[in-house]
């Protein structure tokens, strides 16, 4: 087992482990808390593939935005009562055998598979003499520009949402 | 180096970790945070498919599913307040009214 596969495999067990922490806590906080770990080791693992814009975005906007977001409703809502009931519904079994199903296919399914590229012009030389940042910029305002503009109407709309949906009543 | 399968692999198991969460879980939030596990273990499989097929298209994808998701969060914990502050619960199997 080489280097790398070393590496990739301490990230594969510590996110599969928060993974089931984060499902599992009682705590809506500490599930939050798990998460931010788990984003922070996502980052690491786009490093690993080549996308250090999507790394930064990563650690930004999940961690430093949408997590937030997260750890403010929670403290807003006084969820203490929520702690003494049942974590779990009732129909929690079925869940189980669901999840072990899934795995259990796609796991096997996806070790029987065989990639066979058909190798684009986006190789690491390539991205490493223009920069991840450039490279990424020139597909995203050049072949996407469109659905680029859309993605702005998309935060507009959810600004607008969770302003008219969170406000006060005006009587 | 690495085999692609790997990568898909944890993203599957990872998938099926929220899928798990979500169904089995009675606090709003979490199951917003497993919602959130899943994006991201999809947006796992993406990047490693970008870089061993030496394209651009998955990451420019991962940009708009973080786009989404961030907007999903919003709206949603939106919806959760504005139910919170007239039935004070979480708990998904006793959220049964739209209007109340």
């Amino acid at each position: 087992m080489s280097l790398q596969q070393m590496f990739f495999m301490y990230f594969a067990i510590a996110m599969t482990g928060l993974s089931l922490l984060i499902v599992t806590r009682k705590n809506p906080v500490h599930s939050v808390l798990m998460m931010l770990l788990l984003f922070v080791h996502i980052a690491g693992l786009y490093l690993f593939l080549n996308a250090e814009f999507m790394a930064a975005i990563q650690i930004i906007v999940y961690a430093g935005a949408i997590m937030v977001l997260f750890l403010f409703v929670i403290m807003l809502l006084n969820l203490r009562s929520e702690e003494t009931v049942a974590k779990y519904q009732k129909q929690w079994p079925v869940s189980v055998g669901i999840g072990v199903v899934l795995a259990a296919s796609l796991v096997i399914i996806l070790s029987k598979i065989t990639v066979i590229p058909q190798l684009g012009e986006y190789s690491i030389e390539a991205i490493q003499a223009e920069g991840s940042l450039m490279t990424v910029g020139k597909v995203l305002y050049t072949q996407y520009l469109l659905p680029f503009e859309i993605a702005s109407i998309i935060l507009l709309v959810a600004i607008i949402g969770a302003v008219v949906l969170a406000k006060k009543r005006i009587q | 180096m690495v085999p692609l399968n790997w990568y898909i692999m944890l993203s599957a198991v990872m998938f099926s970790i929220g899928v798990f969460g979500f169904l089995a879980r009675r606090n709003l939030i979490v199951m917003f945070i497993s919602l959130e596990l899943m994006l991201n273990s999809v947006n796992i499989s993406l990047i490693a498919f970008s870089h061993y097929l030496q394209s651009m298209n998955g990451q420019i994808l991962v940009f708009f599913v973080i786009v989404v998701a961030a907007a999903e969060a919003a709206i949603g914990l939106a919806i959760l307040i504005a139910y919170y502050k007239n039935n004070p619960t979480i708990k998904v199997d006793e959220i049964n009214l739209l209007k109340g």
